[in-house]
Formats: structure tokens, sequence, C-alpha cells
């Protein structure tokens, strides 16, 4: 038996050995990683030479000539390209968050009637969840534009509440507030109702460990964060002067306007992801054993107090992490908003910019990175949340 | 009052008593058993009353069924103008595939029935040949779609219709799994270059929307190829939409890959297994079983998402039925159009949910408690 064995046999064993063979097929792997890659941007690089065209973001500071119909930040067609960007990004960031706050309180209305012990309740919450789940959202945002479209009447026969808010298929026309100097003493006064009613609800905690007296904290603390604020607003002489529009020829000018294509997609996009929520909301309440009620019940806690202290905590960790992933789909359909017209971050810098510069790579480059920095960002809020209220094992 | 005696267990059931009977009584605990219930039966029957009739009358009887022209519809009544629908069924069906060769695509049609029932349903005689016959259809049918060897040549820029949804769902579905499996390992893997690789790939396709990938597909993709080549839309699309769920679907396999003890991995490993026999063998059955709503989830989310092509100028039903409307004569039907494409996707996603039920109770092998 001879050790210096033939090549063949050497690869062998050093295939059969479990350490040298995961070397061996981690380093095959990268060299393959590292082809493909090369080869794409070979292939890249030939085809902008080819072209004449370079990677460069200096068209960022050129002016992007077109209108953008919705912006919350100065912006006009003599604005830099940048600047559509961050009115998309706003745009995006507006859509997602008012979405997640609409579809949050939908979605667990929804759960709750899942679960109520009224039989049509239950069945309208039930047709409702898999009608709705069952068909592509971009369907559900081109059908509530049609309908607010179709339905909606003109400007001219708006409806109408107060003489103030109109509503027409031009949009949601309200006033815009202006805000007087002493406003601001009212918002300070706010700020300073609410750290008393914090402060208040962390001494009567203490009190009720120290003595077992409770106080009305909730009621109190209501009591103090509205009233104070509004009889300060009313003896300051209400220092806000609302702009109420008007209608002048064919459309309202003054107050602000919420458009519809907003409307549209705000609502189908709650409406679609309050189905899912509602799902998830449902089996995170079924999670909780019913002898968690039953031992809340016979320590005397009445039933609100076993929903608020005993059930819901627990019910929240089941919840949690789907919910956070529901979050994350609703600010990635948000980027549909683009089939109706809304003018998010794909619609600007990844449609209008795009096709004006033809800068493809930079344009889809700054629209991808922007969608994973949202991701990551809302996934990091939602598992420090989440590591805030799990479990803690002893 | 009968004095006889009856051995323990051997007495007559007796009827439930009445008050727990009936209709009333029924209505009595599921609509009315406290006064907080009654007033949300009553807000709800009156939600119903006022949003059921009108869309009863405007989708049935209202509605014009017949017609050659929105004119025409109006003048029939005030309700949906199903005419259009019905005029333009073969456009919403076929897309603009050739009309001679139609009948290809009704074959290709009845085959992927043939291969759905060998798949889904295991009571099927001579399942082998026909499992067999399933791994050979996706060839069939891409043949006699596009053509070649003997029938005519179909350009893929003719495809559309709700064939099209079906031909990116169902290649999707079909690539998206095994895809999905191998993430999955991969991101489990003890190999760290190849876990990073999977972690990263799956966490860029989650992170970004589909949409924007589509882009990419449409836009970028040309300049990564080799100079030159033209690659065909509709198979950049597919590519796309198959990593995309590929990616989703390599995370719900991993929560069923987590949720197998550990002592399964070592049992294989002491019975000699290597590492691919105790995946195929042991593992993966386990885990593919638990997981089996989150994939069929994800199925339906793949399906759901083929909509999104009209974006990137594909003709799916959705994108036939508003190019249809540029038409002068229907103008201002969108409602109808997104109704029907609505209950046809309604239709398929509803089967396949109700379907993973199914197969959750069927594969159920522990005692139920």
């Amino acid at each position: 038996m001879s050790f210096t064995s033939t090549s063949p046999n050497v690869l062998l064993r050093a295939w059969n050995n479990k350490e040298t063979r995961s070397v061996i097929i981690q380093i095959l792997a990268i060299a393959l990683i590292m082809a493909c890659f090369a080869y794409i941007i070979r292939n890249a690089v030939i085809n902008l030479e080819t072209i004449g065209k370079d990677i460069n973001f200096n068209f960022l500071w050129q002016p992007a000539s077109y209108d953008i119909n919705q912006y919350l930040i100065e912006y006009n067609s003599r604005s830099s390209h940048f600047t559509a960007f961050i009115v998309g990004l706003i745009n995006t960031l507006l859509i997602a968050v008012a979405g997640i706050v609409l579809a949050t309180i939908a979605g667990f209305l929804l759960g709750v009637m899942r679960l109520s012990n009224n039989w049509l309740t239950q069945k309208i919450a039930y047709v409702y969840i898999e009608f709705v789940r069952n068909v592509p959202v971009l369907l559900w945002i081109l059908l509530v534009h049609g309908l607010i479209i179709h339905s909606l009447p003109r400007p001219k026969d708006s409806y109408q509440l107060a003489d103030t808010f109109f509503l027409n298929n031009r949009g949601l026309h309200s006033p815009t507030p202006d805000f007087q100097p002493w406003f601001w003493g009212v918002v300070g006064l706010l700020t300073a109702s609410i750290v008393f009613a914090w402060w208040f609800k962390r001494y009567a905690n203490r009190v009720q460990q120290q003595t077992g007296n409770t106080y009305p904290v909730f009621w109190i603390n209501c009591a103090v964060i509205v009233i104070i604020p509004s009889l300060a607003y009313w003896l300051l002489g209400s220092p806000i002067e609302w702009k109420i529009p008007s209608l002048q020829g064919f459309n309202f000018k003054g107050g602000m306007v919420v458009r519809p294509e907003f409307i549209a997609l705000w609502l189908a996009l709650s409406m679609y992801t309050a189905a899912f929520i509602g799902e998830i909301v449902r089996a995170g309440i079924m999670a909780v054993n019913h002898g968690q009620t039953e031992a809340a019940y016979a320590l005397g806690l009445n039933s609100t107090r076993t929903l608020n202290l005993v059930v819901i905590p627990q019910a929240l960790r089941v919840i949690v992490p789907p919910l956070t992933s529901q979050y994350l789909n609703l600010t990635k359909n948000s980027s549909l908003a683009i089939a109706i017209g809304y003018m998010d971050i794909v619609a600007t810098i990844g449609g209008i910019s795009l096709n004006q510069t033809g800068r493809e790579m930079e344009c889809m480059l700054i629209v991808l990175l922007t969608y994973l920095t949202f991701s990551l960002l809302i996934s990091s809020v939602m598992n420090w949340y989440n590591n805030h209220i799990k479990l803690v094992d002893r | 009052m009968s004095n006889k005696l009856y051995v323990p267990g051997t007495h007559p059931d007796l009827p439930p008593p009445s008050n727990t009977v009936g209709v009333i009584n029924w209505l009595k605990t599921n609509l009315f058993s406290s006064p907080t219930n009654t007033f949300v039966t009553l807000v709800c029957l009156l939600f119903l009353t006022q949003l059921l009739p009108p869309m009863f009358n405007w989708l049935f009887i209202d509605a014009a069924y017949g017609g050659n022209s929105r004119q025409e519809c109006v003048a029939q009544g005030s309700g949906a103008c199903w005419a259009f629908i019905s005029e333009r069924l073969n456009l919403f069906v076929y897309g603009f595939y050739p009309i001679e060769e139609r009948w290809r695509i009704n074959l290709a049609f009845c085959l992927l029935l043939v291969t759905l029932a060998a798949v889904l349903w295991d009571r099927i005689p001579a399942r082998k040949y026909f499992l067999a016959y399933a791994c050979i259809f996706p060839f069939i049918a891409t043949w006699l779609l596009i053509g070649g060897l003997g029938l005519t040549e179909v350009p893929t820029s003719d495809f559309g219709g709700l064939m099209l949804t079906l031909v990116i769902g169902v290649t999707g579905i079909s690539f998206s799994l095994p895809l999905g499996v191998l993430l999955a390992l991969g991101r489990q893997s003890e190999l760290p270059i190849i876990r990073v690789f999977c972690i990263s790939f799956i966490e860029f396709m989650r992170g970004v929307p589909l949409i924007t990938l589509l882009f990419v597909a449409s836009n970028m993709l040309s300049y990564f190829l080799p100079p030159g080549t033209n690659f065909d839309l509709l198979l950049r699309v597919l590519i796309m939409v198959t990593l995309f769920a590929s990616a989703y679907m390599a995370e719900v396999i991993r929560g069923g890959l987590q949720a197998i003890p550990k002592g399964q991995i070592e049992a294989a490993d002491s019975l000699g297994l290597k590492y691919w026999s105790t995946m195929r063998l042991i593992i993966l059955p386990q885990a593919l079983k638990i997981s089996i709503p989150g994939i069929v989830n994800t199925f339906i989310g793949l399906y759901k998402d083929t909509t999104l092509v009209i974006i990137i100028g594909l003709m799916d039903p959705l994108g036939i039925g508003r190019a249809s409307l540029a038409d002068p004569a229907w103008l201002g039907l969108s409602i109808e159009v997104y109704i029907f494409v609505a209950i046809f996707f309604f239709l398929c996603c509803f089967s396949m949910s109700r379907y993973s039920l199914y197969l959750e109770d069927k594969l159920v092998t522990e005692h139920k408690h």
C-alpha cells in the first residue's frame, strides 16, 4: 500500500472529507458567481460603449421640465430631476403611511368581526375577506379609480359639507389652515398636557402599586389633553384662519385638494391589505388559549381588562411578525400608483425622468435602492417592536 | 314516567331541549342574543339592504346583454353593459393569437387540465404514467403555443388575454417551487458563501416591488446580455416573475425547515444518509407538508401578480380590456371590464385556496385533538 497516491485518488479523498469538500464547493461557487458578474459587467460596459453612454448622476441636477400633479414641497417644471425624485419619494411615503394607518384600523375591525358571535357580522367579514384577497390589487386600484371618476359629479354639482368641503371627480377640496403666531402657543400647551398625562399615568401606576388605590387615569388624561388646549384655543381668539375653496370657472380655487388618484390608491391599497390583516388578527386572537381568558375571569378581571391585559398582549406576539410583512407589501404595492397616474417614486424618477434622460441604469438603481431602504427600515422597526413585546424565557 | 331500568350507557339519546332548536332559536342565539348584538344585527341589515339591491339591479336586472355599441346598451337599461364583454370574449380569452391557430390553445388547455388532474388528484388510475406525462407537458405546451416543427410559428407578442395569464401563472408556479426549495436549503446551508449569496438574493427580491423588476426586465436587461442578442420580452418577464416568486417561496419553505426538530437530521445522519438523501427523504417531505398553506398563498400571490405585466405593455385580460375601451363605440365601460376580470381571478384563486385546505386535511398524519 503506497501513500504516494495518484491524483484522482487525492481528489477523491479530498472530496470525501467533509471540511475539504465544503471548501471546494465554496471556491467553485464563488468562482461561478464572480464569473457571472464579470460577464454581466463586461456586457454592460461593451453595450454602453457601443451606444456612447456612460453612467453618471449629473442629470439629477438638470431641470426636469415636466409637471407633477401632487407635490408637498415646492416644485415646478424648472426644478431639477432630484427635486422630482424627492417629490415622488414624499408621495410614496405619504401613501404608505396613510395606507398603513387605515389598513391597520380596518384590518383589526375585520378580524374582530370575523370572531364576533353575531352570525351576520361574521359572514359579512368572511365574504369581504375572501372576495378582496382573491382579486389582484392592481384590479382593485383600477376599479376604485374608475368608480371615483365615473360616479362622482363634476365640480359644478359637487357634494358639499357645510360649504367648506367639496367632493367631486377632481378630488376632495378642503380648507387650508393659515396659522397665526398665537397658534404655536396652543401647540405648546398641547405638548405640555401630553407630557403631564404621561407623568400622571406613571404616578397613578406607582400609587396603585404602593397603596392599591386607582385613579380614573384614562378619563382624567382625556380631559387634560382635550379640554386645556381647546380652552386656550378659544381664549386666544381662534388663531387659525381657514382658506376656504370656492368654485371659480370649471374648478375650485383656494384651499387644498386631495386628488382622486390619491383617494383611489389609498382606499384600494388599504381595503386590500385590510383583508389580509383581518385574517392575521383573527389567527392571533384565536392563538390565545381560552384558558387564559378563564384564568383572568377567575382572578376577577372584567371583560375589558381581560382583553387589554391578558388577551391582546399575547395575541400581539402572534400578530406582529406577519403584520410587518403586510406593511411591507402595502409599501411595495404602492408602486402600482403608476397605473392610475399618481406620481410616486416609480412614476417620477423611474418613469418620466427615465424616459426623458434615457438614463435607465441610474434611474432604476435609485428606485431599487430606495425600496430596499424602505423595506429594511420598516422591518428593523418592526423587529425592534417584536423584540420589545416578545415572551421573555426565564 | 317509565320506571324501566337501563344499563348505564344504553339509554337512547333524548331530543335536544325545545328552546335550543328551530329557526327562531337559531335567530335568537346568533343574531339577537343581547341588546348590543341586536343593534349590530340591525346595522348590518341596514347596510346590506342599502348595498345589495342597487348592486344586484346594476349587475343583472338593468344590465344589457346584447348590442353593438354603448348607445345600444344605454337604450336597453341603465345597468351594466355586458354586451361589450360578450362581443370581445374571444379577444379576452385568446388575445391576438391568429384565429385559424386558436385550436392549439384549446388543445394545450385541455392537456393542462389532464396534467392538473394527474398532479392534484392522487387516486387517478395509472398515476405513474400521468405523472410522467405531466413532466413532458411543458415542452408539448411550449411547442403547441409557439409553433415550429410543422406548426406555424406565432410570435409571443401575439399572446394575450386569459391565455397569457395562464402561461405566466403556470410557468411561474412550476419553476418557482423547485427554485424556492433550493434557495431555502441554501439559506440554511452550513457553507457561508452559499448562505450569504442566498440571503442577499432573497432579501433583494423581497425588498423591491415586482413592478420595478419588470421595468428592469423590459428596459435594462438587454444591457447585461452579450451585444446583439435580442431576448423575447415574454421570456424576460417569465424569468423575472419566477425569480421573484421563488424568493418568497424560499422564505415560506425556510419556515417549514425550521419547524423540523433537529433530531430528524441527527437520526438521518446516524443512519448514514448523505446530505441530499437526508433532505429528499426525511426533511423536505415533512417541511413541505407543513408549509402547504404558505406555498399555496405564494402561488395565489404570483397568479395575481401576473396582472402587473400590463404596465410594461403585455396584454393580459386587463390590458385587453383597457385597450379595447379605446374603441369609440365602447368608451367609458371600464367598470364592466374590471368586474369581469375580477371574477375570473376570484374563481382561480379561490379554488386554489380551497384545494390547499383539502390538501392540508388529507396530509394530517398526527392524531387530531
